[in-house]
């Protein structure tokens, strides 16, 4: 009697769990990976002859509540209009009764696999910069992430910047009534796949869900209800330390510079979220600011520390009109004959 | 304020200083309101033309380079002009070439109307 090896029963379950698609205007091409919700697929489209992603909810789901997740996402998604966050093109039922929605292949590098390439730290903080401005949409639509990290961040060949994996995404109760993604695809959705969608999914309080290392305390602890914009902040914060980290070993507080940017990390990731940034906004106009040699929010200077990025910022012109006054001060000395 | 206001401002500035400095030559010192007029009319011309490269070309090199240039020729035709034996070639081309200079880094650096590169 032969048995079967362990690659080979994991290729039946591969095989055995791959959606049905016979009667969709989709092909299937490959599997691209697996997410605590659903698979990936690589699948073509037929009507427009273009590749997209689908992603299929796993076969058990006995309560629904996956299934209802996977709407969500996609219609939290749907509503979230930005160069940064994965359009979705489709949303269904396949014929093997399983939810899917299709979305935009995203091409590129994640970002924990690029981090460690060779660029600049300006290059790396306008990198970062991008990766802020969907999450900036995101909240002022009302929506946080909640699973922020280096592996969620997908870059282009072009330094294109796409935020990933919104299956845990949460809609902020203070908008959840009024907000346009709670309200107006609920409908179109339902109509779409033939499942009435309930009240999203609500994470029960004390529940954890996040990536260790890149997850606010207060998500940590599952203080679900208390949770607002700054815990994805402090998500930004470890990501951008992550980012800074990975080539050089980290921010080192050796030099004024860095310690301003050290102390924008800090700010960023700040156990109490009273003590973080209040907004995307606030903390990527640090950034810029550190950028342009300007004063940050979360570092207060000295008058020496202050005087000495002021130079530092204009050493140039300062050179200029220096060389300028020592070659009047020569030319007065020198008395030609 | 566009690029072309500030080179006229900063080389009208730098061409009065550049011009007062000439207290300290006892050799001209008689001719110091004249040596400040005309160093005044030259950065007043040498900031206009700098802030007028300035507002077509977007290059911080290229700027530095044309004001060097611009500040060096009005010099020399400033000694060129003066009467006597002595002209003065290098005591006033080399503060002159560096005014021009500093005027150019000066006028690519300045972003203060942000309509202006739009503008062309």
């Amino acid at each position: 009697m032969n048995w079967l090896s362990d690659d080979a029963i994991e290729r039946l379950r591969e095989a055995g769990s791959e959606p049905e698609l016979a009667g969709t205007p989709y092909r299937m091409l490959e599997r691209l990976g697996r997410g605590g919700m659903g698979t990936v697929y690589l699948v073509e489209d037929s009507r427009l002859n273009r590749r997209v992603a689908m992603k299929v909810l796993e076969v058990a789901d006995s309560s629904g509540d996956l299934e209802q997740r996977l709407l969500r996402e996609a219609r939290v998604l749907a509503q979230l209009e930005h160069p940064g966050i994965v359009p979705v093109h489709d949303v269904g039922t396949l014929p093997d009764g399983r939810i899917f929605y299709a979305m935009k292949f995203v091409q590129g590098r994640r970002l924990d696999e690029i981090a460690r390439d060779s660029a600049s730290l300006p290059e790396r903080l306008r990198l970062f910069q991008k990766i802020c401005e969907p999450i900036a949409i995101a909240h002022s639509l009302g929506v946080l992430h909640r699973d922020l990290k280096p592996e969620n961040i997908m870059v282009g060949p072009f330094g294109e910047v796409l935020v990933m994996d919104w299956g845990i995404a949460k809609v902020l109760a203070s908008s959840a009534e009024s907000s346009p993604i709670n309200n107006e695809v609920s409908a179109i959705a339902a109509a779409l796949t033939g499942i009435p969608l309930k009240t999203p999914p609500i994470t029960a309080q004390g529940t954890v869900v996040g990536t260790p290392g890149y997850m606010a305390p207060e998500q940590a602890r599952g203080e679900i209800a208390q949770l607002d914009q700054r815990a994805d902040i402090f998500s930004l914060g470890a990501i951008l330390k992550f980012l800074l980290s990975a080539r050089d070993g980290g921010v080192s507080a050796a030099n004024h510079s860095t310690r301003r940017l050290s102390a924008i990390i800090a700010k960023a990731t700040a156990p109490a979220p009273s003590s973080r940034y209040d907004s995307v906004q606030d903390f990527t106009g640090d950034i810029a600011a550190y950028l342009d040699g300007l004063p940050v929010k979360a570092y207060p200077e000295t008058l020496l520390e202050r005087t000495a990025r002021l130079i530092s910022r204009n050493r140039v012109a300062i050179v200029l009109v220096l060389a300028y006054l020592l070659a009047r001060v020569l030319l007065i000395l020198w008395r030609p004959h | 304020m566009n690029k072309i206001v500030y080179g006229l401002i900063l080389g009208g500035v730098l061409g009065i200083f550049d011009g007062l400095t000439s207290y300290f030559t006892p050799a001209v010192r008689a001719a110091l309101l004249g040596i400040v007029i005309g160093s005044t009319i030259k950065g007043l011309i040498a900031g206009a033309l700098i802030g007028w490269f300035a507002r077509k070309v977007n290059s911080l090199a290229l700027g530095i380079v044309f004001g060097l240039a611009v500040g060096l020729i009005l010099a020399f035709a400033v000694a060129a002009m003066q009467p006597g034996p002595d002209h003065y070639y290098f005591q006033i081309m080399l503060p002159g070439g560096i005014v021009g200079l500093i005027v150019g880094y000066a006028t690519q650096k300045y972003h203060g109307a942000a309509t202006e590169t739009a503008r062309g």
